[in-house]
């Protein structure tokens, strides 16, 4: 019926005039078979990396963070960059699962379980580093408002390092369900095709006895959309409250008020850069071209030009305003940034950020495959010095020149953040190895609306 | 089509007969008053003008259709764009004296005692030729574009086929793109300037989702209205519903830049930051905190619910509420700045409002009944005739 009144501007979102039946063998086929030579190759350098960070991490726990290139004077540097730039990768997953749910983006079928996945692992890794940063992580639980019998209340609720804490915790459990959520009626698909009965008692626990009637889609459809309504502001709340552990202090280049709608935006666009650095590999490997296709890539890509765009607006706002305030020292941190030392990691990060999306414009570009892998990586290499810049050079540089210093990290923390890739990796890995990475139930329901055999027929 | 009926055009003309009187009386006893009031209202007539323009563009380029059924309405709301950049001007040309701090010439000569090393140094920036360019520039692409977009959608009409919608797609995009830029630049220029020694980098962004919210109660009452007067029979609440949560998710996305905003001035206490909330503080604690109430607390209690959105009672009243509460936002943006501590809502105030409204609705209802209220070849039209949610 409605399939009838879609546009004819309107492209095909899945091809290969696939049948419902063809959309599950598709979509498990990798769950149920054998990995190849590449995901044992792809898996064996994360576990290594994974590995070789854990090591950087044992090391820190046991000497303490003088194992780091810290100082006096610059007191958060590639650590907390490291965790500004997994969180803001960590926005892209509950973007596509609520947002563009809202906007009734179909699109979002696709893609949405492994950015879903790729978010909880983002966090994760983030959460790793103002966790170890506070020098002692065994005393770690005196972050949380523990009752006084605990010791006396420790938590300052005043500081935005301590809405960070409920910020991202709420964050990464909200995720977390949305994401399990989605997964249920995917997983009682694979329990019902298992052929062996470890496989069927495992996936069985795992959907949660789900039975696919009428009543369990009714609930599940609610459920998802009252969760997507708590989760629309969660985005948002989230990269808000990091930009406000810079932007409360009066640290010049820190303190500014468009911090908070420019992170988001900032925190969009590295995360969208990632999925598309791993879609486009996972949609090879797996061979879900007809599901992830050339029209998915642009749509994300466009996404990638407005929050771009967005950013480079706010990069130019703050150079402008830095001068208009006529403060001295606010307008020497933004030429600190592009003519001081570190002048190299502002142009990397204006290049890559600024410049890079903005090719998108273009067509062809924007539909090319190889072309969006490598702009998306270097997004991911410009996003991390967009943090670099704003946290640690501003921090070299403050109001006093007696206190000025340099950063100069050590192989310890550089190690701690290639750990994390790997974590990063593995995981996904794995998640692409034992669960759907497309949410089939859900695409099934746009079959008729986008599928190619459809949308031909009333052109 | 639509046909503006002459009872509806008398009572435009009687709304703008009371927004002249209310001018000519505030100009006689009040000048500065008068002027405040001027700038106030056209620059919020305009920005809702603006964001019509704004909605049908981004429609286009995110490829949306259920809005297609009544995009006429903000494509007629945008027609206003070369009235509002022209009084504008209009009002800067004549009244800056009484407006703008920063054009007194003393502020600028190192021998005279007003002299203000501050703003001395932003006369790169804030002078007078530049400024009258950059107005002048905003006009032409806002209502440039806006004529150019309208031209090709009434040309599709006629001509059908999908060669007016691509290029509306792209002319949408090259607007979103300068939108982007100016938005944010106007703001600078014809508000934040005002208190010429004040800054703040969100200051365009919050105005921007301000304006918003108000273009969209804007477009969703006109609709509702024309739906009353027996056009539109192809909205029904399936759409209503959509522009409700519109109003509804902006309005919290303006109450979240507007505490980002605040919060960060407030917790860092920089006295050259802080003065701007401090006048308004001391002076208009009421409206101060009332501007917070009716834009965050009324949209947020009033549209929640899914029933809410489809009934076109509470649509009216939540975009009555929005429409005052930003109008008396961009008051408390303007007129301590101009008048000091000794601004309030009076008849001047209102009368030059009705009188704005009066040449805003005559605009809009002659553009209206220029064309077909539904844009009978646009391919997404379908889309919208079965918008069901």
């Amino acid at each position: 019926m409605s399939q009838l009144h879609e546009a004819v501007v309107r492209d095909p979102l899945v091809l290969g005039e696939k049948t419902y039946h063809q959309i599950t063998e598709d979509v498990c086929r990798p769950v149920e078979g054998k990995a190849n030579k590449f995901w044992w190759m792809a898996f064996t350098i994360s576990l290594t990396a994974f590995l070789w960070g854990f090591c950087c991490f044992a090391y820190t726990v046991g000497t303490g963070i003088g194992a780091w290139g810290l100082n006096r004077t610059v007191g958060w540097a590639w650590d907390i960059t490291n965790f500004v730039w997994w969180i803001g990768i960590g926005h892209a997953g509950t973007l596509i699962s609520a947002i563009l749910l809202l906007f009734r983006q179909r699109w979002r079928m696709s893609i949405n379980r492994s950015a879903e996945a790729m978010t909880i692992f983002a966090v994760m890794c983030a959460g790793l580093f103002p966790a170890l940063h506070t020098g002692r992580p065994w005393l770690d639980y005196f972050m949380f408002p523990l009752p006084n019998q605990f010791g006396s209340l420790w938590v300052n609720f005043n500081s935005p390092l301590l809405w960070d804490v409920f910020a991202v915790s709420t964050y990464f459990s909200v995720s977390l369900v949305f994401w399990y959520l989605g997964l249920i009626p995917d997983l009682a698909t694979i329990r019902d095709r298992a052929i062996t009965p470890a496989r069927k008692f495992i996936y069985g626990v795992l959907a949660f006895g789900w039975k696919g009637t009428a009543r369990d889609w009714g609930r599940f459809e609610e459920v998802a959309l009252v969760l997507a309504g708590i989760s629309t502001p969660l985005v948002l709340s989230v990269h808000t409250i990091v930009s406000f552990d810079f932007a409360t202090s009066i640290v010049p280049g820190w303190h500014t008020t468009i911090f908070p709608p420019y992170f988001v935006a900032g925190a969009i666009f590295s995360g969208f850069a990632m999925v598309m650095t791993l879609l486009v590999i996972t949609r090879k490997v797996l061979g879900l071209e007809e599901y992830i296709t050339v029209q998915h890539i642009e749509s994300m890509n466009k996404i990638i030009i407005l929050t771009g765009s967005i950013v480079g607006i706010a990069y130019i706002t703050e150079f402008f305003i830095a001068w208009y305030s006529g403060v001295e020292y606010e307008s020497y941190a933004f030429i600190n940034r592009a003519t001081g030392p570190y002048w190299w990691a502002y142009w990397m990060m204006m290049t890559c950020n600024v410049i890079t999306p903005q090719l998108f414009w273009i067509r062809k570009i924007r539909r090319s495959i190889v072309a969006s892998f490598i702009i998306s990586i270097f997004i991911n290499i410009g996003m991390w010095f967009e943090r670099f810049v704003i946290i640690a050079v501003s921090l070299t540089r403050d109001y006093i020149p007696s206190a000025w210093a340099m950063y100069h990290p050590t192989f310890v923390e550089v190690g701690i953040f290639i750990g994390t890739i790997g974590f990063f990796f593995t995981c996904f890995l794995i998640f692409a190895r034992v669960f759907p990475v497309i949410a089939l139930n859900e695409l099934k329901t746009i079959l008729k609306r986008t599928g190619d055999q459809f949308l031909k027929r009333h052109e | 089509m639509f046909t503006f009926s002459s009872k509806t055009r008398n009572i435009i003309f009687a709304l703008m007969a009371i927004g002249v009187i209310a001018i000519a009386y505030g100009f006689i006893t009040n000048p500065a008053r008068a002027w405040s009031s001027l700038l106030h209202n056209a620059f919020y007539f305009n920005a809702i003008a603006l964001c019509g323009l704004f909605f049908v563009a981004f429609n286009y380029v995110a490829q949306a259709g259920w809005a297609v059924g009544f995009i006429r309405v903000p494509q007629a709301m945008a027609e206003f764009l070369k009235y509002g950049c022209a009084a504008l001007l209009l009002i800067f040309l004549f009244g800056h004296h009484d407006l703008y701090h920063w054009t007194h010439k003393e502020l600028y000569d190192p021998a005279s005692p007003e002299y203000d090393a501050i703003m001395a140094g932003k006369t790169g920036f804030l002078n007078m030729p530049f400024f009258i360019i950059r107005i002048v520039l905003y006009g032409l692409i806002w209502a440039g574009f806006a004529y150019m977009i309208r031209k090709n959608s009434l040309q599709e009409d006629m001509e059908g086929g999908l060669e007016h919608y691509n290029k509306n797609f792209k002319l949408a995009a090259i607007f979103l793109v300068l939108f982007g830029i100016t938005s944010s630049t106007s703001a600078w220029d014809i508000l934040m300037s005002i208190d010429a020694h004040w800054f703040s980098t969100l200051f365009g962004w919050y105005t921007f989702a301000g304006l918003f919210v108000s273009g969209l109660a804007m477009m969703c009452l006109l609709v509702i209205w024309l739906q009353s007067q027996g056009y539109y029979d192809n909205v029904n609440n399936n759409h209503l519903h959509d522009v409700g949560k519109f109003m509804f998710a902006f309005s919290i996305f303006w109450t979240y830049l507007w505490f980002s905003q605040f919060m960060l001035i407030w917790y860092a206490n920089l006295p050259e930051e802080a003065a701007y909330f401090q006048v308004r503080w001391e002076n208009y604690k009421l409206l101060w905190i009332l501007n917070l109430f009716i834009n965050f607390l009324a949209p947020i209690l009033v549209l929640m619910s899914r029933d809410a959105k489809r009934q076109k009672q509470i649509l009216v009243v939540a975009g009555l509420i929005i429409l005052c509460g930003h109008w008396l936002d961009v008051f408390l943006m303007v007129m301590p700045g101009t008048l000091g501590s000794h601004a309030h809502i009076g008849l001047v105030e209102i009368g030059t409002m009705l009188g704005f409204l009066g040449l805003f609705l005559f605009v809009t209802f002659s553009e209206l009944a220029k064309a077909a209220l539904v844009p009978k070849n646009h391919p997404m039209l379908p889309e919208s005739l079965h918008h069901h949610i």
